[in-house]
This record gives structure tokens, C-alpha cells and sequence, in this order.
């Protein structure tokens, strides 16, 4: 048994992450009067949301009609149908207020003519329920709007002198044996020390897995370690199988260039010079999703149309628009093309490539971040103690593919929405729970094991395995073959989980040792993603099956729930409905059900 | 005469020479600062040795790659890989710079990698910066609102708005703070270019309703008039951005309230 000594923290709420989601929930969580702890493993304005580019929706109408109801109608559709009505509901309507709530905490919104905040137009947000034009709903701080957003969020929470717990790694979730959630424990880098913050309430907002795979937008930090901790704990994951694939990730780096490129008027060549997405989307070309975006590029260069020397990219044109234009919305883009493709957008076109982005699938929750755990009699049952915001969690909003812009608005819609909600079921009153002393001690020897892992394997070298496999055998197109192929693979890779060697036993910002715990996230993250996909027999938003090229409402439009055992190497599949029901009826303002109904998707 | 000498640990000695990739024809030599609290031993500079043909363009490549497959316990900062987040500033080269943007094509010769200078060192290439995240926080890094807020957006013209770029793009790498000779000897007192960086950017907000206190805060011998304007800062920021010339405009509005 391995000794580790440790401090204790007691608070009401801790929130596991600083990122966009993170951020506003603890925001929300001091707003509520509840004593909160946020921990983060990188200094917050270094999340990954500082990254993000285009922009974040909502249906302010700055620059023509726009209606919430429009909003969640694109948002139901770009979700091919998958996702939860009253999530999505719960974000179209709430999402003006929380984006003129980022104004008035100081975000460098980029204005119109008038003053207003400007909006520009992303793909899939369209007028009309998707009868009429494109709509620009996106509202953008030049193409730097994460930063914006992320650099304003922390200013405000010093503002209001959020407990901050800095380059603190969470290891592991803490469940009382009656499976409520009573906080985590966490390793301080810089000084070798351990911290268990007992809790009421824990909020997961740890963001994507995106390093599971080989080419990825996301940073090096995007390792899932949430969903990990979750599936640890015995937890499912749901709609695993659904990754969001960009269609403009630069050749080469994975570095982005925004949908917002498309947006501003940008368009994709192929080797031809032919604009081919008039012909795969005539009415909304480059602008249709960016699952449609990306399974035409990969067509066209599967039918030998590709750019380059090996035929094997896409080109985005940018050089036919102003260069005012390009210096005053797409200033950091353009610096990017320069830095990563040597490319001079201004004269040039940009070579890009569809590169794996955000994860639909996370942790399940309900409109509230409260995290669920689904049952055979009740789909909806939650885990007390626990929730999860952000790209971690899984409301769901996004559904089989989330439409550009969506998120950002889905982390503070919904990093606020967790702060009301605990400010409903967490009693400030109340003693803190403690955590049992045999989890403590679990976790402590999961921690020990890793640190003193004397196997054959590498971290890295066992990282990069999963990542190749995942890159192809769960790509933009799937068949039945290379995802069986792929369930094995991953499986025997998830198997030598056991056989890691790693090197630096110290305490002290022990990165090898950190890199192998979120080895240990990302694995099952990637293997109830494999497994999900080889199990789901139809075609849907982010997950084109070739065998089964249809959507098949009758048999699947149902949340995939992926549980993995003990020892990470098995999944076990169930499935659970979708909520069909928006929060409003049409009496009271709310969207006509007819309007939502299922139909196919076409642009 | 007083004596001065550093203390015996922070001598900086030789440290392990790693083999040759083998059979590699286009190999380049990275020396790189080493050390870690719990070993009791000195920092050191390491040498490891890459072969260039399968490394990526930026030095954080050489840095991923020397890690993956050399020393696993080599520690740096790093995750967008992108030039956004700031995490991976370190001195490349003599130049403090961000090592996912910085080209190993910039370097002539054999590379050396140092933390930043003039910052405890936690391990190997991490600085610790609390006290710099400290300083951003002093200058009230928010908009300061009196007047009741509006139902929607507060209105901004384009050419206000036009005022804060070159401010709020500041990824907060310390790239600038850290080669700053005021801060190197006042770094306690002097707020450094980073933070009076980003007061001029919520001076400057056409929004913000705190001008004076704002500037009354940095109304001090040390926390802005420490700046003897040596321009390291802006030669040196990553993102190219000119902390000097906002200190300049924090330092002519003192002047012209007075007058
Ligand atoms: C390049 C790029 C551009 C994008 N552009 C857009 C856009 O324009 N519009 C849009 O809507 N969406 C965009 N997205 C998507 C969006 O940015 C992300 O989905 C979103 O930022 C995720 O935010 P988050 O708060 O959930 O997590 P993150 O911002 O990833 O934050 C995760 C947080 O969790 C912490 N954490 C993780 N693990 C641990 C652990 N074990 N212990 C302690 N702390 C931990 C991290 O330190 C971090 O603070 C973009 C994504 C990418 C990759
Ligand atoms: S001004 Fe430049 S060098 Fe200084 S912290 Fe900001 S980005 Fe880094
Ligand atoms: S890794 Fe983010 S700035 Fe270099």
C-alpha cells in the first residue's frame, strides 16, 4: 500500500477546470453564495478555450432578423436529430443573455456600423428554419474570440476573488459507497503535495479528448481527463462515437483556420479549381455543416481530385478577399497560414485538411450539468454530487454534430445554468461530506503504480498507437470492416495499459508521470469511442457508416451509453431515448413541434 | 574588498552529453537547462542530439521529440502549440520567445534552451510566475462600470474599438517581463511591461468608467516609472505586440492630467 501524505479542502462546490465552462461556473457558483474551489492543471487562461477563433452564437439580430426559435431549429438540425430538445431549447433562448452578460464584463466584441457587437455568418445558422438565407449570428472579437472571452472570464472571476487552485492535476473522483460524488484529489505540480478537496458538489468542466487521435485542433492539454475519471468510477459516457472532423485544419500542423474564413467569403478549391461545394450543397456551399464540409473534401480527394504533390488536401481561397478585410477580421489566421503553410493568404491559398475538433460525446448530463447515470427503468437518473459542463459534458446540444459557434455558447449558457442549479440542491448550511478513506487510498496506489511503472512500453510510444489507430480506423468515413479492425486494435492497445514504463519518479511538475495519467483518460476515452461506432449501424450527423449510408430514425436515434470495466479494456453498450420534448409548448412561445420533426438532411 | 560569489548550487555545470541518433545524416545538437529540487545537484545543461529530417519545423517539436524519444524527463511547458496560450515561453537562442512559433530555422548552429531568465525555476525549462500573475491581477484586469448597465450591448464605435488591438492579444507569456532589466532588479516593485500592458488596455476601453483610479493606482515611483524605456519588451514579444508604446501612453495621460 503506497503512503502518500495529504491536505484537506472543504468547500460547497469544487469545479474541476478553468476553461470557458470552468470559468463561469465558478462564477456562478460565488454568485450563489456557495464556497468554491476551482482546480486547474494549467494557469486558466492557458485552456484550450483561449484558442477558439470564429466566434459564439446567439440570436442578437445585430445584423438583420434573427429569432432564438430560428437558432434552435439550425441547432436541431445540425444535431441530425440527436440532440436532447430541452438542452437545446434551454441554449437558443438563453444564449443573447449570456453573450450581453460577456459584453458587460469587458470581451473586445468587434462592432458594426452602429456600435453593436458584430456578427458574422457560420455554417449551418440560417433564417426562417432553414427556409431562408444564412443568417450572421456569430458574434466574433476578430478571429481571436476564445481569447477574448477566456482572458475576460478570468479578469472577472479575480474580480470576484475566486479561490483559485493552480497547476493542480485531479487524479481521481471520490464516491461515497452510495455512489454520490464527495469531491476529488488532486497533485500539486510545483511543489509535489497532494490535496483532497472534499465537496458537495463536483463539476467536471475538463474539456475534450481530442489527443486521442493522431491530427487534432485541439492542444496537447485536451486529454479527457473528466470522462476518465467518470468512466473510473464506474460512470458511463454517452455518444461517444459522434467527433466532430474540421474541415480546415492546416496540412500538416492540425493547426485551425476558423469556419469563420468561409464565413467572411473564403471558399475551397479542389485540384481542378472548381468551387465543388456548389455541387455537393447548392444552396449553402461552403457554408453547409462541417460534417457535410468535411465528407465532401474527402471525397473529392478519394476520387483523385485533391491538391499537392500526393493529391492529398483541399485548398481554401482567401486571397480574392480585401486585405483590409483580412487584417480586420482574420488578423490571427492569417498569421497562422504564415507561421504553419509558409502561406501569404493574401496572394495564396491556404493547403487544409479535415482534422478531428471537438467531441460531441461526453459525460451525460441533463440541461442543468447534472451528471446522469442511465438506468434500464430511468434514462434520466443523476449521480449526486457530480456535474459536468462544457465539451466534457454531454447535455446534449450538439447531438451527431455541433454546428460552428455552438460551443462557446454552450459553455457559459451552460456553466451558468450549473450555478443555479447548485444553488438549488447544495445547502451552504450543511457540514462538507468527507470522503471515504478507502477511495483516498485507491487512488493513492493507482497513483503509485503509474509513477513506478517499470514495463516495457513507453508513455509515448504507446500514445502515439492509440492515436494512429484511432486516426484510421475512427476517420470521416467509417465502414463495418475498418471498425471492427479498429475495435480490435484498440482493444489490445488498451491492454497493454499494464506494461508502461515510465522514467521520472519524481514529485516535482513530474511530466512524464502526468502525461501517463492522461494516457489513462484518453484510453477509454478512445475505446468507447471505437466501440460506440463499430455498434451504431446507420449513418448520422459526424458518423457516416459507407454499409449504412442512411439515417435510420427508427432503430437509432437513441443516446449510445458506453461503460467500461474495471480493468479498461471492455465496453458495455446500452442505449437510452432521445428527450423528443422542447421545454415550452408553441401556446407558450415555444417552437412548433412540426417544425423540429425529423426529416432528411439536405443544404 | 566585499566578496561577491553566487552560492554554490547555482553554478551552472556540465551536464549529460545523450547519443547520436544513428544512421542519421542531418543531426543538429540541443543543449538545454536542466534541474530538478530532488535530486540536490546543480543545474546542468544536457546535450541531446536530433536527427532534423523527421523532426517538425518549431523548437517545440525538438522539445516533444527529445521527450518522446530521448528523455522522458525533460519538463516544459506547452499545449496549444499554436502561439495562444503562452505557455511555452522560454529563452531560445538568447531571444525570449515562444517555443511552438519560434522556427528551428531561426537558429543558427547548435540551439540552447533556458527558462526565462531572472525567475525561480521550478524544474527544468517551467519559471514559476505566481508573482507575475500577481501583478496582472493588481491592475484590475475588468471593466469598471458606474453607470447603470444597459439591456443589451454597451455601444463601442469601430475606431474605439480599433484602440484596444495590439493590447488585448496579449497571451500573458512573460516573454516581455522577463527581459526587462528595470524588472530584473525591481521586478518586486516595477509592475513590468506585461501588466501595465494590460492597464492601458482597460484605460484605454472606451467602456471602462475607472480612468482615474486606474491611473491613480499606477501613480507610484515603482509600479510605472521604473520603466527607463530600453525597448527589450517590445523587440522581444512573440506576438508583436509593443508593450513599450503603452506604457509610453499610460505614462503621457499622468502628464496631461496634471496640466
Ligand atoms: C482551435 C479551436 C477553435 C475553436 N473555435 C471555436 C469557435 O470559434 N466557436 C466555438 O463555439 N467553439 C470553438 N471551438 C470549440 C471550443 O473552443 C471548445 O469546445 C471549448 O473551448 C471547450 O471549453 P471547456 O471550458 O469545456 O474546456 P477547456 O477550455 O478545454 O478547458 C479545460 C480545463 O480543464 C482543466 N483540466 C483538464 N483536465 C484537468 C485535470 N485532470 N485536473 C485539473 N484540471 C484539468 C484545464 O486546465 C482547463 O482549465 C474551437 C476549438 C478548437 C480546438
Ligand atoms: S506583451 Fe507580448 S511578450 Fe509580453 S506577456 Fe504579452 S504576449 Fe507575452
Ligand atoms: S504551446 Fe501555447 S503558446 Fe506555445
Amino acid at each position: 500500500m503506497a503512503a502518500y501524505e495529504f491536505e484537506t479542502h472543504e468547500y460547497d462546490v469544487v469545479v474541476v477546470g478553468a476553461g470557458g465552462a470552468g470559468l463561469r461556473a465558478t462564477l456562478g457558483m460565488a454568485e450563489q453564495g456557495l464556497r468554491t474551489a476551482c482546480v486547474t492543471k494549467v494557469f486558466p487562461t492557458r485552456s484550450h478555450t483561449v484558442a477558439a477563433q470564429g466566434g459564439i452564437a446567439a440570436s442578437l439580430g445585430n445584423m438583420g432578423p434573427d429569432s432564438w426559435q430560428w437558432h434552435m431549429y439550425d441547432t436541431v438540425k445540425g444535431s441530425d436529430w440527436l440532440g436532447d430538445t430541452d438542452a437545446m431549447e434551454y441554449l437558443a433562448r438563453e444564449a443573447p443573455k449570456a453573450v450581453y452578460e460577456l459584453e458587460h464584463y469587458g470581451v473586445p466584441f468587434s462592432r458594426t456600423e452602429e456600435g453593436k457587437i458584430y456578427q458574422r455568418p457560420f455554417g449551418g445558422h440560417t433564417t426562417e428554419f432553414g427556409e431562408g438565407p444564412p443568417v450572421q449570428r456569430t458574434c466574433a472579437a476578430a478571429d481571436r474570440t476564445g481569447h477574448a472571452i477566456l482572458h475576460t472570464l478570468y479578469g472577472q472571476s479575480v474580480k470576484n476573488n475566486a479561490e483559485f487552485f493552480i497547476e493542480y492535476f485531479a487524479i481521481d473522483l471520490l464516491m461515497s459507497d452510495d455512489g454520490e460524488c464527495q469531491g476529488v484529489l488532486c497533485w500539486k505540480l510545483d511543489d509535489g503535495t497532494f490535496h483532497v478537496f472534499n465537496a458537495k458538489m463536483t463539476v467536471l468542466a475538463t474539456g475534450g479528448y481530442g489527443r486521442a487521435y493522431f491530427s487534432a485542433t485541439s492542444a496537447h492539454t485536451c486529454t479527457g481527463d473528466g470522462g476518465g475519471m467518470v468512466m473510473r468510477a464506474g460512470l458511463p459516457m454517452q455518444d461517444m462515437e459522434f467527433v466532430q472532423f474540421h474541415p480546415t485544419g492546416i496540412y500538416g500542423s492540425g493547426c485551425l483556420i476558423t469556419e469563420g474564413a468561409r464565413g467572411e467569403g473564403g471558399y475551397l478549391t479542389n485540384a481542378e479549381g472548381e468551387r465543388f461545394m456548389e455541387r455537393y450543397a447548392p444552396t449553402y456551399k461552403d457554408l453547409a455543416p462541417r460534417d457535410y464540409v468535411s465528407r465532401s473534401m474527402t471525397m473529392e480527394i478519394r476520387e483523385g481530385r485533391g491538391v499537392g504533390a500526393e493529391g492529398d488536401h483541399i485548398f481554401l481561397n482567401l486571397n480574392h478577399l480585401p486585405a483590409e478585410a483580412l487584417a480586420e477580421r482574420l488578423p490571427g489566421i492569417s498569421e497562422s497560414a504564415r507561421i504553419f503553410a509558409g502561406v501569404d493568404v493574401t496572394k495564396e491559398p491556404i493547403p487544409v485538411l479535415p482534422t478531428v475538433h471537438y467531441n460531441m460525446g461526453g459525460i451525460p448530463t441533463n440541461y442543468w450539468g447534472e451528471v446522469l447515470n442511465p438506468t434500464a427503468d430511468n434514462p434520466t437518473a443523476v449521480v449526486p454530487g457530480l456535474m459536468a459542463v462544457g465539451e466534457a459534458g454531454c447535455a446534449s446540444v450538439h447531438g451527431a454534430n455541433r454546428l460552428g459557434s455552438n460551443s462557446l455558447i454552450d459553455l457559459v449558457v451552460f456553466g451558468r445554468a450549473s450555478a443555479i442549479r447548485a444553488g438549488a440542491v447544495v445547502d451552504p448550511t450543511t457540514a462538507v461530506p468527507t470522503a471515504p478513506a478507502a477511495q483516498i487510498q485507491k487512488s493513492f496506489d493507482r497513483f503509485d503504480g503509474l509513477r513506478h511503472a517499470k514495463g516495457a512500453i513507453p508513455t509515448a510510444d504507446l500514445r502515439l498507437d492509440m492515436q494512429k489507430t484511432m486516426q484510421r480506423d475512427a476517420a470521416v468515413f467509417r465502414t463495418a470492416k475498418t471498425m471492427a479492425e479498429g475495435v480490435d486494435a484498440m482493444t489490445a492497445i488498451a491492454g497493454k495499459m499494464t506494461d508502461l514504463k515510465v522514467t521520472d519518479t519524481t514529485l516535482v511538475w513530474n511530466s512524464d508521470l502526468m502525461e501517463t495519467l492522461e494516457l489513462t483518460n484518453l484510453m477509454p476515452s478512445a475505446l468507447t469511442t471505437i466501440v460506440s461506432a463499430e455498434a451504431r449501424k446507420e449513418s448520422r450527423g459526424a458518423h457516416a457508416h459507407e454499409d449504412f449510408a442512411e439515417r435510420d430514425d427508427e432503430n437509432w436515434r437513441v443516446h449510445t451509453v458506453a461503460r467500461v470495466d474495471a480493468a479498461g479494456t471492455s465496453v458495455d453498450l446500452s442505449y437510452r431515448p432521445v428527450i423528443a420534448d422542447p421545454l415550452t409548448t408553441e401556446d407558450e412561445g415555444g417552437i412548433s413541434l412540426q417544425k423540429i420533426a425529423p426529416k432528411a438532411r439536405t443544404f | 574588498m566585499v566578496q561577491f560569489s553566487l552560492p554554490k548550487n547555482s553554478k551552472i555545470t556540465k551536464g549529460k552529453t545523450w547519443p547520436k541518433p544513428e544512421g542519421a545524416t542531418n543531426v543538429r545538437a540541443f543543449h538545454i537547462y536542466r534541474w530538478n529540487e530532488e535530486d540536490g545537484q546543480n543545474p546542468r545543461v544536457d546535450t541531446y542530439f536530433l536527427d532534423m529530417d523527421t523532426c517538425g519545423p518549431m523548437i517545440l517539436d525538438a522539445l516533444i521529440k527529445i521527450k518522446n524519444e530521448i528523455d522522458p524527463t525533460l519538463t516544459f511547458r506547452r499545449s496549444c502549440r499554436e502561439g495562444i496560450c503562452g505557455s511555452c515561453a522560454m529563452n531560445i537562442d538568447g531571444i525570449n520567445t515562444l517555443a511552438c512559433i519560434y522556427g528551428l530555422d531561426e537558429v543558427k548552429g547548435d540551439v540552447k534552451i533556458y527558462p526565462l531568465p531572472h525567475m525561480p525555476v521550478v524544474k527544468d525549462l517551467i519559471p514559476d510566475l505566481t508573482h507575475f500573475y500577481a501583478q496582472h491581477a493588481s491592475i484590475m484586469p475588468w471593466l469598471e462600470t458606474k453607470t447603470n448597465r444597459p439591456a443589451k450591448e454597451w455601444k463601442q464605435s469601430i475606431e474605439d474599438r480599433k484602440k484596444l488591438d495590439g493590447l488585448y492579444e496579449c497571451v500573458m507569456c512573460a516573454s516581455c517581463s522577463t527581459s526587462c532589466p528595470s524588472y530584473w532588479w525591481n521586478g518586486d516593485r516595477y509592475l513590468g511591461p506585461a501588466a501595465l500592458l494590460h492597464a492601458y488596455r482597460w484605460i484605454i476601453d472606451s467602456r471602462d468608467e475607472a480612468t482615474g483610479e486606474r491611473l491613480d493606482e499606477l501613480e507610484d515611483p515603482f509600479k510605472l516609472y521604473r520603466c527607463h524605456t530600453i525597448m527589450n519588451c517590445t523587440n522581444t514579444c512573440p506576438k508583436g505586440l509593443n508593450p513599450a508604446k503603452a506604457i509610453a501612453e499610460i505614462k503621457k495621460m499622468m502628464v496631461e492630467r496634471v496640466v
